[in-house]
């Protein structure tokens, strides 16, 4: 990139710079007659200058003026007017003046505004292309929030800069030189004086500015680096909590705001100090003149009346000079950061852009074999990792490497997805370079894989998706103003040397995914999903999740209805003990008594929470029937067992995990409450009190707890009392509550609860999983699956994709290669985080996979269980950074050599 | 199902389980609050080899067999009684599952899943004793069992 800020400026921006120079130009015309018009209006009309006879006229707009050098000129001859109408007159041309300044004004501080946006968008895009570009050893040493702070922050003040680059600098130039050569017009040793000083002031000042630049570098490097740590400490908080670490952070982190303090005060008082030798400076001068010049006058030597015009002449000149300085500070500040920027983004060996460059056509596949040409691999310490190897992947090729761990077949694998360039050698691909392949070719052709998972921020089917959007395939369709925001992006991306594909277009190669378009597209991501065995996850994350039946079509429906098939099915395998229903008219013992009392979900203000608790309604259907003496004693039981059970347990203790209807700080209180409240009841306790002790029967389960509290009569009240709450629901609560009801979608559960419409008994040890597998395999039947699984892959993975768990990361980002129809898969050890059994389940069925359709890739697979190597065509055994054996699984075995160390260890 | 069974009906049934019977009822009472409850069915795997293990479970009622996997398919290598425990192995040395348990009649079981158990091991020495008893009676069973399998193989050579 350019080193110069100028010339980058200038170069990107050069067109402009001279029009509004012009404009600029040009403006000065009006702003200097408005200057001599007030003049002209009080000496005029108001004074009567010229008017001495009533009726008297006089000439209006002749407007003339004086130039420097060109002598006055005449732009129009005028009209006659009376002294009133001149009045008028002269007070329009003033306001017609005054607008077109401010006109002017707004035209050249839009332009400039513009021209600084436009630049500030061309360097930050260029930035982030040269991110893109990088060779990736560079990323071992940079910090991505560095980088970020560089992208963002630090290039800012560049764009407030762009427009005053050239403008401002011949605008005050012109007037600071105009000023000063009306000092030596009206006495030259004067103007000498005026001359030295303004070469003192542009000699000094900006050498003690050379520390401020030293300080405004410092203070951008450590602003920088602090944001570094911070997002350090967000990434590694991990790490952090488990060694208590916090306060070592702590101290790192105010250590550097107190330097960057240092730094920044270090620069105030430098800048005031430069400040006010500057003022110093331009008020000497006057001085001189009063001083010297008086001098002179007194003397005889010096007329007075030209001493006048020398120091009124000077007053104009300090302001463009003070603002001509203050320009060059901005310059300076500014360069310094821009410096500052484009060295770190200065990196050797970056990747051509030619390499990167778009292509919408399917380049076609990649038919000659994959060879490494005697390479070698180095890390950053210069230490061998891979030495002089040579081997050959034919397409259609499935090959096994293994080794120990420091075998070296990662490196290859690492080299082979270009993530490691070579330290001598190269790969080649039918006789061209790999790095200099256009990446079109090489990043479609191969598909790569590590157990290094990275995911961005978005939903699942997004990530999964991801290794499908190389190039903008088809437009989005617009209209109206959409198509006209459009025309104006592209406009603009093309001012700003950005490029204008459009983000919303169809980005997605369905062809690549073995579809035709969106509508096709589930079958072959569902097998994917299934081969790495993660779509049961993604059912569990659908399962789990609320929906809108509204955005939903159908889906409502078709989940009421697979409720009775669900009863069915479990009916014909004798499961029917497994959920327990919601009845409306029965109590369901696998719920809570407060699930019972209410029958519904609260969703609104009135029932939500503890709001019941004091909710009037509630309460009197309650009082009215005598249930809150009824769990009044029942809650006074639960918290007698309770205090029994757990009051001699530390509050730590991993029992309390059982304890669902209190925490371990509650014991010392109920504890408290029992003692008061004993053979006193229900009559006795304050309002706040019953609240607590009824609290507890609410989330009271038999079969869970196995208090021995509900009787058969307890369980038939609670159902009257369920019915009388919602027969006598006020209307203004119905929208609080949505009640259960076996006919319709309840918007505020879960997909899960929805289709079980009761709960799932506690007595089946594996209750659960068992209704799992039946519900996923209902909803394959019923059709529903597609849709459900669609749900599941709207989950947002979060920050890294960090709301999988690690073995689902390793899923997804081996399920995102194999979406991708590819001639190579290269798989580094992809999932170390699953056990023996899983890891060879899903290397068999990826080895299917693959062949779908007749199809036939190369798949190079470093495996971790030495053992699955007899699933490949070939096998090759790497140990301390060198090929020591290739041939197939039989050979090997025979050889006698460390591969059959490695299978038999 | 059987009719509901108590927290209290509990407490005394593992008050017949010899590895707790040296324990005061109050505590069994916590042991039992803070179990699972659960039932199988005649012919239910408790559990598979090579899972990993999680629980331990006390069987409260029925028998189950405990197998192991081999090349000809699974061998019994012993039964399971009512009140004993089943499954402590694999939560003690944190392996996976080192055989199948499956039940021959219906079974009632109490589910104690692993922080409980290891936690219940620190509280309360006795089960703890009671515990290494039963295990080492398994090892003198199986010492014998393989010594007497030796022999028999030396007499086949």
């Amino acid at each position: 990139m350019e080193k110069r800020l100028a010339r980058y400026i200038w170069t990107h921006t050069r067109g402009q710079q001279l029009w509004i120079l012009l404009v600029v130009a040009i403006s000065m015309v009006p702003y200097f007659l408005s200057f001599d018009l007030p003049k002209q209006i009080v000496n005029g009309p108001i004074q009567g200058q010229g008017f001495d006879q009533p009726g008297a006229t006089q000439t209006f707009m002749n407007i003339s003026f004086d130039l420097p050098w060109l002598g006055p000129v005449t732009l129009f001859d005028g009209i006659d007017l009376t002294r009133m109408q001149m009045l008028f007159a002269l007070s329009l041309v003033f306001l017609v003046l005054v607008i077109v300044n401010g006109l002017f004004k707004f035209y050249i501080n839009t332009y400039k505004g513009r021209l600084g946006e436009r630049l500030l968008r061309r360097i930050r895009f260029e930035l982030v292309d040269r991110i893109l570009r990088f060779p990736p050893s560079q990323f071992k040493r940079m910090k991505g929030a560095e980088v970020a702070s560089m992208v963002k922050d630090e290039v800012e003040p560049l764009g407030g800069f762009t427009g005053d680059a050239f403008v401002q600098p011949a605008l005050l130039g012109g007037q600071a030189l105009t000023a000063l050569f009306f000092i030596f017009m009206q006495n030259a040793w004067l103007g000498l004086i005026a001359a030295v000083m303004v070469g003192v002031q542009a000699l000094i000042i900006p050498r003690m500015r050379r520390r401020l630049l030293v300080l405004g570098r410092e203070r951008q490097i450590t602003a920088r680096e602090l944001a570094g740590r911070v997002s350090e400490i967000v990434d590694g908080i991990g790490t952090i909590h488990a060694y208590d670490t916090s306060n070592y952070e702590r101290a790192d982190i105010a250590s550097r705001l107190g330097r960057i303090f240092k730094i920044r005060y270090d620069l105030y008082q430098w800048k005031f100090l430069v400040k006010f030798i500057n003022n110093f400076l331009a008020q000497l001068t006057p001085f001189l003149f009063y001083c010297i010049g008086g001098y002179l006058a007194l003397q005889g030597r010096l007329d007075i009346g030209q001493l006048i015009a020398v120091i009124s002449a000077y007053k104009d000149l300090p302001g463009p000079l003070k603002d001509l300085i203050d320009w060059d500070q901005t310059r300076q500040d500014v360069q310094v950061k821009y410096v500052q920027v484009v060295e770190q983004f200065s990196v050797d060996r970056t990747i051509e852009p030619s390499i990167q460059a778009v292509a919408i056509q399917d380049p076609g596949s990649m038919k000659h074999p994959l060879a490494a040409v005697n390479l070698s691999l180095a890390d950053d310490s210069g230490a061998k990792l891979l030495e002089r190897v040579s081997v050959q992947i034919h397409p259609g090729e499935t090959v096994a490497i293994v080794g120990g761990a420091a075998g070296g077949g990662d490196m290859l694998a690492e080299a082979f997805a270009r993530l490691t360039w070579p330290e001598s050698g190269k790969i080649t691909a039918g006789g061209d370079d790999l790095l200099e392949l256009p990446e079109s070719i090489t990043g479609r052709g191969i598909s790569y894989v590590s157990a290094d998972t990275y995911f961005f921020y978005g939903t699942l089917r997004d990530n999964l998706l991801y290794g499908l959007k190389h190039a903008p395939l088809k437009d989005a369709a617009y209209e109206g103003s959409g198509a006209a925001h459009r025309k104006w992006e592209i406009n603009e991306a093309k001012m700003a040397g950005n490029p204008d594909h459009d983000v919303n277009g169809d980005w997605i190669d369905y062809q690549a995914a073995n579809a035709t378009d969106r509508a096709d597209l589930f079958a072959p991501v569902l097998s994917v999903l299934d081969t790495v065995q993660l779509s049961k996850d993604i059912l569990d994350l659908a399962l789990r999740s609320t929906v809108s039946p509204d955005d939903h079509p159908g889906l409502a429906e078709g989940i009421v209805e697979m409720r009775h098939a669900l009863r069915d099915e479990l009916e014909e395998a004798g499961l029917s003990s497994l959920v327990v229903s919601f009845e409306p008219g029965a109590y369901n013992t696998e719920a809570t008594v407060g699930e019972n009392l209410l029958f519904g979900t609260a969703t609104g203000p009135a029932f939500v929470g503890k709001a019941i608790g004091r909710n009037a309604y509630f309460r009197s259907v309650v009082g009215r029937t005598g249930l809150d003496r009824i769990m009044f004693d029942m809650g006074y039981s639960i918290a007698e067992n309770a205090v029994e059970l757990f009051a001699d347990l530390p509050p730590d203790h991993p029992f309390f995990q059982q304890l669902t209807f209190m925490t371990a700080d509650d014991i010392p209180e109920y504890q408290l409450l029992l003692q008061k409240l004993k053979g006193k009841g229900f009559d006795a306790a304050s309002e706040d009190e019953k609240g607590a002790i009824i609290r507890l029967s609410f989330r009271y389960i038999e079969p869970r707890h196995r208090f021995g509290l509900l009787t058969d009569e307890l369980m038939a009240k609670i159902v009257d009392v369920r019915r009388q709450f919602h027969d006598g629901l006020p209307e203004n609560m119905r929208g609080d509550i949505e009640r259960y009801d076996p006919e319709h979608y309840q918007a505020s559960a879960s997909l899960m609860d929805n289709i079980l419409f009761g709960r799932i008994s506690h007595k089946h040890s594996d209750g659960s999983k068992r209704i799992r597998s039946i519900v996923s395999s209902l909803l394959n039947s019923l059709g529903l699956l597609e849709q459900v699984i669609d749900i599941g892959l709207d989950f947002n993975l979060g920050a890294g994709g960090k709301r999988l768990t690690a073995v689902q990361r390793q899923k997804l980002n081996l399920a995102r290669a194999l979406v991708r129809r590819s001639d190579y898969y290269i798989l580094n050890r992809p999932l170390p985080g699953l056990d023996h059994r899983l890891q060879d389940e899903i290397v068999r069925d990826v080895l299917k996979l693959v062949r779908r359709d007749g199809r036939d890739p190369a798949v190079v697979w470093v495996l971790s269980n030495t053992a699955l190597s007899s699933l490949f065509d070939r096998v090759l055994v790497f140990d301390r950074g060198m090929l020591v054996e290739d041939g197939t699984h039989a050979a090997l075995v025979e050889n006698n050599g460390i591969f059959k160390e490695l299978v038999s260890s | 199902m059987g009719t509901e069974m108590l927290l209290k009906d509990e407490v005394q049934m593992l008050r017949r389980v010899p590895l707790f019977s040296n324990v005061e009822p109050g505590k069994l009472k916590l042991l039992a609050f803070t179990s699972d409850r659960v039932s199988y069915d005649a012919g239910e795997a408790i559990f598979h080899q090579g899972d990993t293990g999680d629980a331990a479970y006390v069987v409260l009622a029925g028998k189950a067999d405990i197998l192991v996997d081999s090349s000809t398919g699974p061998i019994k290598i012993a039964e399971v009684e009512t009140n004993s425990i089943v499954g402590e192995i694999a939560i003690l040395c944190d392996v996976s599952r080192t055989a199948t348990v499956q039940t021959t009649t219906a079974v009632e079981a109490l589910r104690i899943r692993k922080e409980h158990f290891l936690k219940l091991l620190t509280d309360f020495p006795e089960i703890t004793i009671e515990i290494m008893r039963v295990l080492a009676d398994r090892l003198s069973h199986t010492t014998s069992e393989l010594s007497e399998a030796r022999s028999r193989a030396r007499k086949a050579e």
